[in-house]
């Protein structure tokens, strides 16, 4: 096999890790701020997945727009998810919130299974099918402009979190949870808030992703363990660790698959997870408690 | 803790009731009553370890995984009967939970990392089994299943009934070794360490070596449960053995039941079984055989508990029953 094949799929590897980034970036900013742990993510996902489908698939809007009211609406389901459900359980022990989401997850999964069947769905751009032609390599148009969504979303992300008051008062909870209700911010709200960002992160992987996969109503835990992965390996709680880490899955799941069977590709991840977990349990860019 | 005169009576009761089961009740019940204790018995492995030592572990379908195909895989390859199969797959269940848990505790990683952990060492072992061509690969691993009229009690071979009383041992077994575990040095110490491990380590007990201990015990106690699994299924893929799923479904029960209870292990596990069972039974008498719908209702019902009931349904009954915890 030669180097610009190697190059070929590291790139490759690189922008689908974006994506991932992305959507982990959404768990990671919630467990940061909130400290609850999302079970139901990759579910989230794979209902942004279903969306576009419908969006795209049955009423022809082009995914790329069909993005912005996904994440929409994904931001208020998240909101409200946060304010109804999940709020009464922040002072309750792990255990409850883990199986609290668990419910939530199972119903979701079985929910798509009564609504789309167990059949594989997916969406397919004409004007995406020609590879883009970088000097002498080769580029997925789509994974291209997937990651290139992923990027711009995490920036506008990171810009909301530096610039904005309300993306300051939101750290200042994380920070600091007492202090932020000493000074009076309305800690509830910005827990919603920030969980409506998290889900609207997701939202957008979602759309993205249904570009690169098919998708089955039973794909939903595998993208929250790969979720799980990615956050713990980049920190969990930091951003840019979310983004490292996707990456850093991204390429390792390619080059296993080139390497070693693809079908132990994912015991590469969790192999490094384990030995991220032990060597530096705050992850890759996570600062020690 | 059960000195209480109305439920050693209730117990004596719920045992008889248990014995005699399977001379009245239709195989249907006994199947889905063999389950409860199945159920009844992981739970109560797990809660060992979440339930009074407050280590949360997420990756228990690990040691049922394991424990069934060590068993399983001395059977098929070299003939070797369960009894003799029992205590390997314990030692290599206890293995598996020593280095987790050195690794785990040893590096003062706790509470969701930890859990976390869990499920990766179980994903991780679920990719290796599925690439181990020797224990059958994706393929699965086969038992043989003869004499299944004959009662073969030494190999482990026989009619439903034989399962149903081996599984009732098990969950009986556990609740009297739970019982009295609770109330020795080790009980207390792990309950320190459950509800503060710091103010237990001031008070000098040696956190790393009992938290250790609980991984141990927990760990060859669902190991017996895995063998259990594996004869009386006859079949294993890792890609259900080992799923994050098969870890839910332990440990639903004690927390539907009640986290740290004797007892409620054993109720959470009825509940949850006859909740699948009566969804499937309601769904089909309603005619709505969608796929999915089952399982929508399953995790409606569970939430509804996980909001309403938070310390589980134990000791709301308990208290209703007059009994003590």
């Amino acid at each position: 096999m030669d180097a610009l094949t190697v190059v070929d799929l590291v790139l490759a590897g690189v922008l689908t890790g974006l994506l991932y980034g992305l959507m982990a970036l959404g768990l990671s900013v919630i467990f940061g701020v909130v400290r609850v742990v999302n079970f139901a993510h990759g579910e989230m996902m794979t209902i942004a997945m279903y969306a576009t489908v419908v969006l795209s698939g049955w009423l022809g809007l082009d995914p790329f727009l069909a993005v912005l009211p996904v994440a929409a609406v994904f931001f208020a389901l998240g909101y409200l998810l946060q304010r109804g459900l999940i709020n009464p359980f922040i002072t309750r022990p792990e255990h409850a919130q883990f199986m609290l989401l668990v419910a939530l997850a199972i119903i979701l999964v079985n929910v798509l299974l009564m609504i789309f069947g167990p059949d594989a769905r997916h969406v397919q751009l004409d004007y995406l099918l020609e590879p883009l032609e970088v000097g002498p390599l080769l580029l997925d148009r789509g994974k291209v402009a997937a990651a290139a969504v992923a990027a711009v979303t995490a920036a506008a992300l990171f810009a909301f979190f530096r610039f904005t008051l309300t993306g300051k008062a939101i750290r200042a909870c994380a920070d600091n949870h007492l202090g932020a209700q000493v000074i009076g911010l309305d800690v509830k709200r910005l827990y919603a808030l920030t969980f409506g960002l998290g889900s609207a992160c997701v939202a957008v992987a979602g759309c993205m992703m249904i570009l690169l996969v098919d998708v089955t109503p039973t794909l939903g835990p595998g993208y929250t363990l790969l979720a799980f992965v990615i956050v713990i390996v980049g920190g969990l709680g930091s951003m840019p660790g979310a983004l490292l880490g996707g990456v850093l899955i991204g390429v390792s799941e390619a080059l296993a698959g080139l390497f070693i069977a693809p079908s132990a590709k994912s015991m590469f991840s969790f192999g490094l997870l384990i030995i991220v977990l032990l060597l530096r349990p705050q992850g890759l860019l996570g600062k020690s408690a | 803790m059960i000195a209480n005169r109305r439920t050693i009576l209730l117990l004596v009761a719920l045992a008889i009731v248990l014995v005699v089961l399977p001379a009245f009740a239709n195989p249907y019940v006994v199947s889905v009553a063999t389950l409860v204790l199945f159920f009844a018995y992981a739970g109560q492995a797990w809660n060992v370890m979440m339930g009074f030592a407050g280590q949360l572990s997420l990756g228990h379908s690990l040691y049922v995984g394991v424990g069934a195909y060590a068993a399983a895989g001395l059977f098929v390859r070299y003939g070797v009967g369960a009894w003799v199969g029992a205590p390997v797959a314990m030692v290599a269940c206890a293995l598996f939970g020593a280095v987790i848990g050195a690794l785990a505790f040893r590096f003062r990683i706790a509470g969701v990392y930890f859990a976390l952990l869990t499920i990766a060492f179980a994903e991780f072992t679920r990719i290796g089994f599925d690439h181990l061509p020797a224990l059958g690969g994706p393929g699965g691993l086969f038992l043989k299943v003869e004499q299944r009229d004959h009662l073969d009690l030494l190999a482990l071979r026989g009619p439903p009934a034989m399962f149903y009383y081996v599984a009732l041992a098990l969950a009986a077994c556990a609740l009297v070794f739970c019982t009295w575990l609770l109330r020795t040095r080790v009980g207390y110490y792990w309950q320190a360490i459950r509800e503060n491990e710091e103010a237990a380590q001031a008070l000098g007990i040696d956190v790393f070596r009992y938290k250790m201990l609980a991984i141990l015990v927990s760990s060859s106690m669902t190991a017996l449960a895995g063998v259990f699994f594996a004869f009386y299924y006859n079949n294993l893929f890792p890609e259900q053995i080992f799923n994050v799923s098969r870890s839910i479904e332990i440990i639903l029960g004690p927390i539907i039941g009640g986290l740290g209870t004797l007892f409620g292990p054993i109720l959470g596990a009825a509940l949850i079984t006859v909740l699948a069972d009566g969804s499937t039974e309601l769904i089909g008498a309603l005619g709505w055989d969608i796929p999915g719908v089952k399982q929508v209702l399953y995790g409606v019902v569970l939430l509804g508990v996980v909001v309403f009931l938070p310390h589980g349904a134990w000791p709301v009954l308990a208290r209703r029953l007059g009994l003590q915890r």
